[in-house]
């Protein structure tokens, strides 16, 4: 069973998404995800500013196998990316819910953490899919 | 090292030459007209090799080769089909090769004549009113068929139309061309028969529907068996129909994407047309039109006055999406394609598609007998048809790739992998109509040894391949590392 930190909201297109005290909130993709995935070569990450709504494109992520779009789980202004990631994409394998963040948005409207998935309905949702 | 191995700039030694392939030497004062800034002041970096070290280098290399001349290719979603020899000799015919291109209609009569016949054979085999042989790619197809949709909603000042619909189970490259034409692309799902989810096509349709895009049968390898449907939802919303001829081998003569209500379709010639494809083409990529989307064909077009043929250009099309390369697509390939076509003839064609749809459903048979998994198991196949092994993966921890890679060592090329991506641990199969029963067997059989070695010594299979000029490569370092110029002195 994949890991699937109790603490995060969980999009059903695999983002999570992790609410922090200051109203903005990080977006990754789950462990499922990047293991679905396999080892990733690219990451394509929005533009800081870039104002966006729940489900619009915010980025790519490739892997040799594919390549899967990322949606954002919740609405607001793109205000940090991980840069890292464009040498080292291989965080997003390595620690998906810690150094392979891909980028931070400060939330339009916190109400759109109630259209995401808890911790225990994402599990559910990957084992119907399973 | 490996002389085969190297590169041929590696075994170059300055001053030996291949006399017959350089070219003439050029006089200095030839050069006059180019302003000195534009010339090169140092020699470019090429190999300098005897012609027998080209043929030697090369032929090693073709050697190496996995190709249909040499194996099975069952590469799911790319018609990987035997190309006929004789397609080449009428091609390679002196009055084709040695035609120049700007050569005066007057001069070309024999050409245009098998290009006008190739156009009208592709419009009556698919029930479109109109064709252009030139997109030279199935790329510049796509890129056509949907700049032609922008064009007709533009011309009618209807400015609204911004999404592209495409469902799941189309080709890979149909989002990329909605992107590439400016459209917004809207996914709609497939259920788990593989059919478009209707409901939901019908809910994505609306006044910002430019058109959608759709393979049929699709990349799950299945007939959709709602196309009138979808073709009436579309319409009715204000939109077009495309169709991307990606798995036209399977209804060859059978049903036409015409008749299902397609306005725009492109055709892979170097797939459904056996001419030569893989390594990149030439390929080529024809659009057929229904009757409202004639006008915005990209020129030129080959026409017919009287007795003699003559290019079609923007003054008989004022309306056209225009020029898509120099001249008129890969020549050479069209030819092939031609040939091709003639050498079938009407009842030729209808076997194409009953032959490659019986062998893709006899191996489909036969692979579920020997224990392995169909994505769609209460479907027939179309030409092609999918294989799950995501138990295996979970019992034995040996992936698809796995398996693909284990198939070359048993002298199979291995299938499409992991496409398309909403089935996981897929091996798409496409054995196409020239293969015999025994090679489909030899391929049976060694999918069913390779599922017993799973079972029994994983580790060989997660090894594979053995027998190859390199083994297991790394393609993730070779996708974020990428080495693509030789510098001499430089290490690989």
């Amino acid at each position: 069973m994949s890991n699937i930190p109790a603490e995060l909201r969980y999009a059903k297109s695999h983002e999570w998404v992790r609410l922090e005290h200051d109203g903005t909130a990080y977006v990754g993709i789950s462990e499922h995800a990047q293991d679905a995935m396999g080892d990733l070569v690219y990451v394509e990450l929005p533009e800081v500013g870039q104002t966006v709504a729940v489900a619009d494109e915010t980025g790519v992520v490739e892997s040799v196998k594919a390549a899967s779009d990322i949606y954002a789980p919740v609405s607001g202004e793109i205000i940090a990316v991980n840069e890292a990631l464009n040498d080292t994409p291989e965080l997003v394998n390595q620690d998906c819910y810690g150094d392979g963040w891909l980028y931070q948005i400060k939330l339009a409207d916190k109400a759109d953490l109630d259209g995401l998935l808890s911790a225990e309905d994402y599990a559910a949702q990957l084992e119907e899919d399973a | 090292m490996n002389r085969e191995a190297q590169l041929i700039f590696e075994v170059s030694k300055a001053g030996r030459r291949a006399y017959s392939q350089a070219p003439k030497p050029v006089a200095d004062d030839k050069l006059n007209d180019l302003p000195a800034a534009l010339r090169r002041q140092s020699k470019p970096l090429l190999p300098e090799v005897s012609e027998l070290q080209v043929v030697r280098h090369y032929t090693n290399l073709s050697s190496k080769n996995f190709a249909i001349d040499k194996q099975f290719y069952p590469l799911g979603s790319c018609t990987m089909k035997y190309n006929p020899r004789g397609a080449n000799r009428a091609a390679m015919l002196p009055g084709f090769l040695k035609r120049h291109p700007l050569a005066p209609e007057s001069h070309s009569q024999g050409y245009l004549a098998c290009l006008f016949e190739l156009q009208e054979f592709l419009k009556e085999v698919t029930g479109m009113k109109g064709v252009s042989l030139t997109p030279m790619a199935g790329a510049q197809g796509e890129f056509a068929g949907v700049a032609m949709i922008r064009a007709y909603h533009e011309a009618r000042n209807d400015h609204e139309r911004t999404e592209i619909l495409v469902p799941e189970a189309a080709h890979g490259t149909n989002p990329a061309t909605a992107v590439m034409c400016g459209y917004k692309v809207r996914e709609v799902p497939v259920n788990d028969d593989g059919d478009v989810d209707l409901e939901a096509l019908k809910a994505a349709c609306g006044p910002q529907t430019a058109g959608l895009m759709m393979t049929n049968p699709s990349t799950c390898g299945v007939f959709e068996r709602q196309v009138e449907a979808i073709a009436k939802a579309v319409h009715e919303a204000g939109g077009l129909l495309y169709y991307d001829g990606a798995n036209l081998n399977a209804i060859l003569g059978k049903v036409r994407p015409g008749d299902m209500g397609f306005d725009v379709i492109h055709m892979n010639l170097h797939k459904t047309f056996a001419t030569p494809h893989g390594g990149g083409g030439p390929g080529a990529g024809p659009v057929g039109v229904s009757e409202r989307l004639k006008p915005f064909l990209p020129t030129p077009i080959v026409g017919q006055d009287g007795d003699s043929y003559r290019w079609l250009t923007d003054a008989d099309l004022p309306q056209t999406i225009g020029h898509l390369s120099a001249f008129m697509g890969n020549a050479g390939v069209l030819l092939r394609a031609y040939y091709y076509a003639r050498a079938l003839g009407r009842e030729g064609m209808l076997r194409v598609g009953e032959y490659s749809s019986l062998a893709a459903n006899y191996m489909l048979k036969r692979l579920q007998q020997v224990g392995y998994t169909a994505a769609y198991p209460d479907r027939r196949a179309s030409h092609e048809f999918i294989l799950t092994l995501a138990k295996e993966a979970k019992a034995f921890d040996v992936s698809a790739m796995d398996v693909a890679k284990r198939l070359l060592d048993y002298n199979q090329h291995a299938p499409t992998t992991y496409f398309p991506l909403l089935v996981p641990e897929c091996l798409l199969i496409e054995p196409t109509e020239t293969e015999t029963k025994e090679a489909l067997d030899e391929f049976i059989d060694a999918m069913a040894r390779i599922l017993e070695e799973a079972r029994e010594n994983p580790e060989l299979v997660k090894g594979a391949p053995y027998s190859q000029p390199v083994r297991r490569l790394d393609d993730v370092r070779a996708a974020r590392e990428l080495n693509l110029v030789f510098r001499p002195g430089a290490s690989a």
